[in-house]
């Protein structure tokens, strides 16, 4: 145990993605040491799979446009358990943060004004939902994503952040006061562990859709922040809340952007009817993406779905001509290509919904403090750990993110927690070193894997937990299929506690990260799947066939998942945004 | 049965490396070679790769397959298959950790080398600066890089010269900062690039353009670096 080295940091960022990489160039530029810990080289972070923007009131396409308004449509597509102070905070501050990127060489598409390209979303409107559809979603063609998480390394390569990638974060250190002093951490090319020791610890370590077999998520989503923060004791928000992307290419589960949705393509049935004229007769294809999900569910229950199996719906562009396709959605079209065979200038691409977006995580305030919840009710900062991006729940999507918002959250809350840090740094954080005991605590989890015997493979037993996800705790769900899956899950803990590992082999052994990584699989999946079956009604993404209406006097409110005794509580939800006044919960339709 | 020979190497038990043969039933379908690996891995745990997006963006498997560099996970074997074989290396040129995991440490160096990063002096106005659809077309076939190294691993002239000739992809970056209406950095940029080394050992192979798995060129934003060096010498 002495033998392990430690490395010392200010601030130490675990994820290389857009939220962590926005908080660590943060910190860089105020001077402090900082480190980013990633699991791959930062520009491969599922960041880089985001497509069709990030949403905020710029007023380039609208020039009356409104953060209020931005803030209107987030509160109602959070269907009102989004925290006021929160968005408000974020849409804001939003357009700062975006013109910050674009500073920092953001390639955004452009008008004929030379200004940022802004493309009609779902959920968006002027006016509060009065004056019709916005365009409110910043774009470099379908690629914004892949732009925004370049530009941000480039950013951080200029300030000299200092880089461990390919390293593995296992577990938070704790120290004897309850601080989170640190991570311990792997070197994959070596296999060395360290204590990497800091004064603030950020999670920014993504989401976890890899709990589902089908998912647009990338394989390294397997939602390690909340893993860790769950075996540190620490419990997690509205983790119940998933958000099923309308438009999955079917079979491949590969992503393609509401923006096509955007640019005026549709979905069909098999008789090519444009269904959701008759689920959302306003906002239609543009309707929130809990609601799409549903709608296109119902269709293939009720008999109208394409193909043999009847089990796929069809996403019209043909109608956009090439130009547009190819100017606009290039990306799309390589995809569809590759992943469909459809070339969308002639052909519909086959689309499902599919798992995408965790709406939940560790709860935390507006500067990235995560927070913690006593038996009376009342937060507690977590001293020394912070969050951010689709880990944190601060929580500005509610039960329901709009598309864009991902994006936006990630660099507003990620330079919220680069600026809190840099504060307290300043005001001075006095912390105590872990002992020898605490880190012998975390590494626990690691030790007892090196030195097993035996076990399942991690490969099947991943494959398993997956089914189990997507066949229990899908776009609809109901008790008793989800006490079933609960059962199936009780079933699967030992086994993935105790799974192989057959090669215990130091050099860049990726046997061993996707072992520990199956972990943290498991312990999302058994968060969400105990909340679901808690949340007796249906909001947002969370939709009961047993309880189908919203329930504002139980459930307006925050689940909260302790891992202790896997028990559920309440927390409430904020109200009272600073500088506008309350948005009321209504009756949600589009 | 397909007819799989891997690139083994583990540096810890291994003293050379060796092609390990594998057969896998594909039940006829024509996957990606990314879902080759992924099960071949189920069976053979021992296995190493990259792999993160598994949809062509995030540059994590690039591989030689059949003797062409790409990506594993937009390749599906129809596209690489020939006679049932299917072989699998790790990008050339450059050092193995383990199996198909390469040390990436040169192509990041050339990389960073070009400074790729918007430089801009004047101080930012309040909201975006402007830039012309035109301004920005000149962008297009540069700024999607996924930094796979396919193109560099491919390049003799890299092989050759990883530590002094930028390669194709970092010079593809550098154009990309050159050619941003934004971008005020254009003397100094230049001024990095000219000795006979960074940029001249380009031969004209176009291996680069062959391989790119984004359809991307930097042969021609080469060819554009050249002018401008050339012009800027007379």
């Amino acid at each position: 145990m002495t033998n392990m080295r430690t490395i010392s940091f200010d601030g130490v960022i675990v994820g290389g993605g857009g939220a962590g990489m926005r908080a660590a160039l943060q910190l860089a530029q105020s001077g402090y040491k900082t480190a980013v810990i990633s699991k791959v080289f930062p520009t491969r972070s599922h960041t880089v799979s985001a497509q069709g923007g990030i949403t905020c009131a710029i007023a380039s396409d609208d020039p009356n446009d409104d953060w209020r308004w931005h803030m209107y449509d987030t509160v109602k597509g959070s269907d009102y358990i989004g925290d006021q102070d929160a968005i408000e905070y974020m849409c804001s501050v939003g357009p700062e943060a975006v013109f910050e990127l674009e500073h920092m060489g953001l390639p955004f598409s452009r008008t004929e004004q030379g200004r940022i390209y802004q493309r009609p979303f779902g959920g968006q409107s002027k006016n509060y939902g009065e004056g019709g559809q916005a365009a409110r979603t910043c774009a470099a063609a379908d690629r914004t994503g892949h732009a925004l998480l370049h530009t941000l390394y480039q950013g951080n390569m200029k300030n000299n952040t200092v880089f461990f990638n390919e390293w593995y974060a296992t577990d938070l250190v704790k120290n004897q006061d309850g601080a989170v002093v640190g991570v311990i951490a792997i070197c994959m090319e070596t296999g060395e562990t360290v204590y990497v020791k800091s004064k603030a610890t950020v999670f920014a370590t993504g989401g976890a859709g890899r709990i589902y077999a089908s998912t647009t998520n990338a394989h390294i989503n397997t939602g390690d922040g909340i893993g860790m923060a769950l075996r540190a004791g620490y419990p997690v928000q509205d983790i119940e809340m998933w958000q099923f992307h309308p438009t999955g290419i079917y079979g491949a589960g590969v992503l393609v952007t509401e923006g096509c949705r955007g640019e005026g393509g549709y979905l069909v049935n098999k008789d090519g009817e444009r269904f959701m004229e008759r689920y959302a007769p306003n906002a239609k294809d543009l309707a929130g993406r809990d609601v799409v999900a549903r709608s296109m569910v119902l269709e293939i229950l009720e008999g109208r779905g394409c193909g043999p199996e009847a089990d796929h719906v069809y996403l019209k562009l043909d109608h956009l001509g090439e130009e547009v396709l190819h100017s606009r959605l290039p990306g799309i079209c390589e995809l569809s290509e590759t992943f469909a065979h459809a070339n969308p200038v002639n052909e519909p691409v086959p689309v499902v919904p599919t798992c995408h977006y965790m709406m939940g995580g560790i709860p935390t305030n507006v500067h990235g403090q995560a927070l913690t919840v006593d038996a009376g009710g009342n937060d507690h900062i977590i001293p020394g750990l912070y969050a951010c991006g689709e880990v944190a729940c601060v929580s500005v999507h509610g039960a329901n993110r709009l598309g864009g918002n991902s994006l936006l959250d990630l660099v507003v809350f990620g330079r919220a927690s680069g600026l809190h840090i840099e504060q307290s740094l300043r005001a001075g954080i006095d912390v105590r070193d872990a002992s020898e005991s605490d880190i012998e605590q975390a590494m626990a989890r690691l030790d007892k894997l090196n030195g097993s015997k035996g076990g399942e493979n991690v490969a099947a037993l991943r494959k398993e937990l997956q089914n189990v996800m997507q066949n229990h705790f899908g776009v609809f769900r109901n008790e008793k299929f989800m006490q079933e899956g609960i059962r199936k899950l009780s079933d699967l803990r030992g086994r993935i506690e105790n799974a192989a590992l057959d090669d215990k082999s130091m050099a860049y052994n990726t046997a061993r990260i996707e072992a520990l990584e199956l972990h943290n699989l498991f312990e999302v999946a058994e968060a969400t799947a105990i909340t679901a079956e808690e949340r007796k009604e249906s909001r947002g993404a969370h939709a009961r066939d047993d309880y189908q209406d919203r329930d504002d006097e139980n459930w307006l409110c925050h689940s909260m998942y302790y891992p202790g005794n896997k028990s559920v509580g309440k927390r409430g939800v904020n109200f009272e945004p600073q500088t506008v006044d309350t948005f009321q919960p209504k009756t949600r339709t589009y | 049965m397909l007819q799989v020979s891997i690139y083994r190497y583990n540096p810890e038990t291994d003293e050379k490396p060796y092609m390990q043969d594998f057969q896998l039933d594909t039940a006829g379908k024509d996957i990606m070679v990314l879902d080759v690996l992924e099960q071949l891995k189920a069976q053979d745990t021992t296995i190493a790769f990259r792999r993160s997006c598994r949809e062509g963006v995030c540059g994590s498997d690039g591989l030689n397959m059949n003797g062409k560099n790409g990506l594993a996970c937009i390749t599906p074997l129809s596209a690489t298959v020939k006679k049932n074989k299917l072989v699998i290396r790790p990008l050339p040129g450059l050092p193995v950790v383990r199996d198909l995991v390469v040390d990436m440490g040169l192509f990041y160096a050339q990389y960073e080398k070009v400074q790729p990063f918007l430089q801009n002096d004047s101080p930012a106005p309040a909201i975006e600066r402007l830039q012309s659809p035109e301004e920005r077309e000149k962008l297009d076939g540069l700024y999607e890089c996924i930094l796979c190294a396919c193109c560099s691993s491919s390049c003799p002239s890299f092989w050759w010269n990883p530590d002094r000739f930028i390669g194709p992809a970092g010079l593809l970056q550098s154009y990309r900062f050159l050619a941003d209406s934004r971008d005020t950095a254009t003397e100094q940029r230049l001024a990095n690039l000219d000795d006979p080394f960074s940029v001249f050992r380009c031969h004209g192979i176009q291996n680069c353009v062959s391989v790119c798995p984004k359809g991307l060129n930097p042969t021609r934003a080469i060819g554009h670096i050249r002018n401008m060096l050339l012009t800027r010498a007379t």
